[in-house]
């Protein structure tokens, strides 16, 4: 409403060019300016609240005494008996006579499985991004750029229930796999929200380079593949390597396909073709049951905030390795 | 611009009696009852909803699930009139309703169910016991083979543990022990229902219900004892070995709107309602 008012007070400035309207129109600037750069640190804000909000939420399992009898980072990482004299294994296990909290399986499930959709998913949508910006006709590339990025507005519970339904029974006819919701189907479930962001990013990247590039190109005797190839690729390097990034980091963070089409089995196992659960899964079907303040809950967060701290760490990885490259070709031109 | 800003403030003076009306339970204006819980009994309650609100055209009935679990939260936070339930609420929970509203909770039963287990339609499986049952899902039978079937790894899969069939199932039939750790969980009846579909070496559990296109197999108490199949007759004796009560849980005695509703729920009507849906009226005496 605000905003709006401001807003409003701007092309009065520029229809009446009187001192008076002067004056106000270049308050009405500073208050945009202060109003716009305003909300770029709420975005900043809110973000670090959410973190401090989560991280509070967390901080119980380091600190408190009572909560650690349940849950302490060793039972969060170290294996522990099922029973007194059972051999240690990892397990998940929170609503139990003896709840067991070791989030290693969750955290090597979600890890497979976003490597699956990111092996799948990159080539995929980067190859389809050279040669829509480079091969194909203008009106193949008017049908297929939307077309994939309307793949983006699907909702995921949508392509979770295909997985369930329909993807899951084909790998599991064509494959014979002895679980037919396995980290493969989840992960390919997962390449389909991937693909449009890459796709996108790395389209967008093909595009900027400049055409002097290719003509060069051209004009020294290469073939349009060696240039889309070995000039194109090469220049666009930083902005697909972004949007593998971005990739990864939607991948990681999916919950409701992953839910729907993983199994949901926190078993310990590094085979593609065994079930497996997820953090964003787990938070998603157990916090709504969870007792506010129990040692569970505390765990939940915990795992929210690990996700959180991975996704970060990616991306400030992701934008140091960019910023190294784009360094590197500026250098090399 | 004015007038959006008009149009939002109007309209939330036109919704803050109805607001006020549904926490307090004595509304004049717009007459709702939101019913939240179970997702065993959410096609229940909209069929009871739905033909409730045909018969009183006055009232609304909005009917949500998300588990036993979620609608108890809710209840416990006064977001709801009435919470769904497949399981007996807690004694815990009992408490933060009475130190939360200064009432006690109202439990009330309202049909009968029995929890049946599902195989594929193509499994040569008839029966099995309790105790089989108890070691397909603590992960010590891991082979059709040793309950009688082919030699094939058995695919078990299980409901997420917010969920009151899930809470049944571990109290009722492994004893209160864990799920092994290769049991698939899924969010809901129905996926259950969906992934036993579609693999023959699967087997599954969830509400009688929803089980169409798959098998239900009859349960034996123990080895020695008759394989009983879920029915009306054998859930309402007692013979199935697996059966349960739903509930609806109010905060205090039900008044005003609510009251009707859950009289009709009981009445004869809302009681054929439970049998065209797959469950069990209530015994009555």
């Amino acid at each position: 409403m605000r905003s709006g008012g401001v807003l409003s007070s701007n092309p009065e400035m520029t229809v009446i060019p009187v001192p008076k309207a002067n004056f106000t129109g270049a308050l009405g600037d500073r208050l945009a300016s202060v109003l716009i750069r305003g909300s770029a640190f709420l975005a900043i804000l809110s973000l670090i609240l959410i973190f401090v909000f989560i991280g509070k939420e967390a901080l119980p399992i380091l600190t408190s005494p009572e909560i650690q009898k349940e849950a302490s980072l060793s039972t969060l990482f170290l294996p522990h008996p099922a029973k007194p004299g059972a051999r240690t294994e990892y397990t998940w296990q929170p609503v139990s006579e003896v709840p067991k909290y070791s989030i290693l399986p969750l955290f090597v499930g979600t890890l497979k499985v976003t490597i699956i959709a990111v092996l799948f998913a990159i080539p995929l949508a980067v190859a389809a991004a050279l040669y829509t910006s480079e091969f194909a006709h203008p009106w193949v590339r008017e049908v297929v750029k939307p077309a994939i990025e309307l793949l983006a507005g699907i909702p995921s519970v949508v392509i979770g229930f295909f997985c369930l339904m329909v993807l899951a029974a084909w790998l599991h006819n064509a494959f014979g796999w002895t679980y037919r919701l396995n980290a493969i189907t989840a992960g390919l479930g997962l390449s389909l929200a991937v693909i449009p962001i890459v796709y996108t990013v790395a389209e967008d990247a093909f595009s900027s380079v400049p055409q002097a590039f290719r003509e060069g190109s051209l004009a020294m005797g290469a073939s349009s593949w060696q240039t889309a190839w070995r000039v194109v690729l090469p220049a666009a390097m930083p902005g697909v390597l972004a949007a593998c990034v971005l990739g990864f980091g939607r991948a990681i963070g999916e919950t409701m396909i992953v839910l729907m089409a993983s199994g949901n089995a926190a078993v310990l196992s590094l085979s593609p073709t065994d079930s497996i659960r997820t953090f964003s899964a787990t938070i998603a079907a157990e916090l709504g049951e969870v007792v506010v303040g129990s040692a569970h809950y505390h765990v939940l967060f915990f795992l929210g905030a690990s996700l959180f701290i991975l996704t970060f760490v990616l991306n400030l990885f992701g934008h140091w390795w960019v910023g190294r490259l784009q360094k590197k070709l500026q250098g090399a031109s | 611009m004015k007038a959006r800003v008009w149009a939002v403030l109007g309209g939330l003076i036109f919704a803050l009696p109805s607001i006020s009306g549904c926490g307090g339970g004595s509304g004049t204006g717009a007459k709702a009852v939101t019913v939240k819980g179970s997702d065993t009994m959410v096609i229940l309650g909209q069929r009871w909803a739905e033909t409730y609100m045909t018969e009183h055209p006055g009232t609304r009935v909005q009917v949500t699930g998300g588990g036993s679990g979620t609608g108890i939260a809710a209840l416990i936070n006064g977001g709801t009139d009435i919470c769904e339930a497949s399981r007996p609420m807690k004694d815990k929970e009992k408490e933060q309703v009475r130190s939360r509203h200064g009432k006690d909770v109202k439990e009330i039963p309202v049909a009968l169910d029995g929890v049946a287990v599902y195989v594929n339609e193509s499994s040569p499986i008839q029966a099995l016991s309790e105790p089989q049952i108890k070691g397909i899902y603590t992960g010590k039978i891991t082979n059709w083979r040793d309950v009688g079937g082919a030699d094939q790894r058995i695919v078990a899969y299980s409901r997420e543990n917010n969920s009151g069939t899930y809470v049944f199932f571990k109290e009722h039939v492994l004893g209160n022990e864990d799920f092994a750790r290769e049991i698939q969980t899924l969010p809901g009846t129905a996926a259950v229902a969906n992934a036993v579909a579609k693999d023959p070496a699967s087997i599954g559990y969830g509400g009688i219900a929803y089980a169409t296109g798959i098998r239900a197999i009859a349960v034996r108490r123990d080895e020695t004892s008759e394989a009983v199949h879920p029915s009306l007759q054998t859930v309402r004796s007692g013979q199935y070995p697996l059966s349960r009560s739903l509930f609806f849980y109010t905060i205090g005695e039900p008044d005003g709107e609510v009251k009707t509703f859950i009289d009709w729920v009981l009445g004869a009507e809302g009681q054929k309602i439970c049998e065209a849906v797959g469950y069990y009226p209530l015994i009555r005496k």
